[in-house]
């Protein structure tokens, strides 16, 4: 049993990445342990961590390649294509690769067998280790896309280890169910306020909907009314932490460093998370 | 000509739709609102609309099995790039990205691709005016999609004005619908924070920007918090040569002003509403 928890929020900005890291460090002391940064839209997680023996990869994804000397523009490619990613006009046929799915389709129908798929780089995978943990942060190129084909590549690197992090990216849709997508746990970061509230509801939603079991982080738990809390009881949704405003993790997050290496207060209340999380995941095995 | 801004942030949580709220009160009905963070639409939690058109949102395709036709031959499952068909022959829903390739390669026509519902879209009055909202489905995609009949819908409805304008609230991140946002915009707002998270992100969406040709400017939020960072910001908005527009002062009233459904401009006069009302004067002066 190799448990992978996700951190994941409806709403940017409400402490994912702040949990993941320091959860992970805290995890790291005495658990072989591996965090990966899936949120390749906008990866943070490798500021708070001096990383070492460092790796890239590229990540490709399959693009139609026609072969005009073979193709007598039927336009059968481009009707079946679901992403309109070709067009084939009078005298030529194009592709459009960041509309392109990498879903064979084409290469599959051309009646001709004019089409060939060929690697297109839209991002890469970065390897590292740091204090004994293993660490993997994904990250799309500007301009392009779509950030699943990275999520997976990012998660795949992940095998092998006790215990897995995943730093998801925020929303409730495909680049958020990536990388919530067969973790055994999804802990939700929100805030309490109406707009916590609102996709905190939604990331329950998804939670449900992937059959992902899941509890709640309350982050900046007195700056807020108690809207959440009763959402949470309501629900029945295990509520595993409550962190106060602080000026002191708003500036040692700012800069890049782990408030649990700075805090003994920190420090117990991720020990905390930890020990709530155990408990919980151990009741999901016994039960699941 | 529709003039159109884009408020975007790269990293989430910025505050973003604070903001989008506050220039709808103060744009005295003159814009047309999109709300375009169709994973986590928060703009109604602070206009309040009065929702008078729905319409159900469906823009791709899901795979159907017929199981009396099917023989469970496999085939495709062995095609399927995305491990959407399972040893059962049922479809998983959330993986399934519509392209059809099952359809074509199944030998018995047992498989049709049937249109799916990914969400609504609303058009909804405000005391900011006409607003374009929209929801997605529990971990569905084709939020891109969504963003971009948001988009056209409130660009039809402005075009009939002798001013036509349009203001997008953006997601965060930098993918597929923070792509449709920016696609076509006048403008962007780029809502940066002082920490080295916000300023890698900051950085990135300054790229997709250029990238894809759109002026853009920068609001520095909660300067104050962390000077140094603030600096930071600004030496890179230098190296990038992007104008500052603004910069908010940290103030808990966004929090308590956001309780009671309210934008900072709205009620007291305080610091952080004098500087979201100088930042929007030289926005609009600047930008368009």
């Amino acid at each position: 049993m190799m448990p992978s928890i996700a951190c994941a929020s409806g709403k940017g900005g409400t402490g994912k990445t702040t949990v993941a890291t320091n959860l992970a460090r805290i995890m790291a002391y005495e658990r072989d342990t591996h965090l990966v940064d899936c949120d390749v839209e906008g990866p943070n997680a490798h500021h708070f961590f001096t990383l070492e023996s460092t790796q890239r990869s590229p990540v490709h994804v399959p693009v139609p390649h026609i072969d005009l000397s073979h193709c007598d523009l039927c336009g059968v490619c481009s009707d079946a294509c679901a992403f309109h990613a070709i067009s084939v006009l009078a005298d030529t046929a194009l592709v459009f690769p960041e509309l392109c799915h990498g879903c064979g389709v084409c290469a599959y129908i051309c009646p001709r067998n004019a089409i060939t798929e060929r690697p297109r780089t839209i991002g890469s995978v970065l390897e590292a280790t740091c204090d004994g943990m293993a660490f993997t942060g994904g990250s799309l190129n500007p301009g392009e896309p779509m950030p699943p084909p990275i999520i997976q590549a990012a998660k795949k690197t992940a095998r092998g280890r006790d215990y897995i992090i995943i730093d998801a990216s925020p929303g409730s849709t495909c680049a958020t169910v990536e990388a919530v997508h067969g973790t055994n746990f999804c802990l939700l970061v929100t805030e309490p306020t109406p707009f916590g509230l609102s996709d905190l509801r939604m990331a329950v939603g998804m939670c449900r909907r992937l059959d992902v079991p899941y509890g709640v982080v309350i982050n900046r738990s007195d700056l807020g009314d108690g809207r959440v809390e009763d959402y949470c009881k309501e629900e029945a949704i295990p509520v595993l932490g409550r962190f106060p405003s602080d000026r002191c993790i708003a500036d040692v997050y700012a800069r890049g460093a782990l408030i649990v290496d700075h805090n003994s207060a920190w420090e117990d209340r991720f020990r905390g998370l930890l020990m709530a999380l155990d408990r919980l995941l151990k009741r999901e095995v016994n039960h699941g | 000509m529709v003039e159109e801004l884009v408020i975007l942030s790269g990293k989430g949580g910025t505050g973003k739709t604070s903001l989008a709220a506050s220039f709808a009160v103060m744009g005295e009905r003159e814009w047309i609102l999109a709300d375009c963070d169709v994973d986590a639409p928060n703009l109604q939690y602070l206009l309040e609309p009065t929702i008078e058109e729905q319409h159900p949102f469906s823009s791709s395709a899901i795979a159907r099995i017929d199981k009396d036709r099917c023989d469970e031959c496999g085939l495709c499952r062995t095609h399927c790039r995305f491990d959407s068909i399972d040893s059962t022959f049922e479809v998983d829903d959330v993986g399934c990205e519509g392209c059809g390739l099952c359809s074509y390669v199944c030998p018995r026509s047992a498989i049709a691709m049937q249109p799916r519902l990914s969400g609504y879209w609303f058009r909804s009055q405000t005391r900011g005016g006409i607003m374009l909202h929209a929801q997605l489905g529990f971990g569905e995609g084709n939020s891109g999609k969504l963003v971009a009949r948001v988009k056209e819908e409130a660009r039809q409805i402005a075009q009939a004005s002798p001013l036509p304008r349009v203001l997008v609230d953006g997601p965060p991140g930098v993918g597929c619908p923070v792509i449709a946002a920016l696609s076509g915009a006048t403008a962007a707002l780029l809502v940066a924070e002082p920490s080295i998270s916000a300023l890698g992100d900051l950085e990135r969406i300054a790229e997709v920007c250029a990238h894809f040709q759109v002026p853009a400017g920068i609001c520095i939020n909660r300067f104050d918090a962390q000077p140094v960072y603030s600096d930071h910001i600004a030496s890179l908005a230098k190296r990038l040569a992007l104008p500052i527009l603004g910069r908010i002062p940290y103030d808990e009233q966004f929090t308590w002003a956001l309780l009671e459904g309210r934008t900072i401009v709205e009620g007291d006069t305080n610091r952080a509403g004098k500087a979201v009302r100088a930042l929007w004067q030289e926005t609009v002066t600047t930008l368009l």
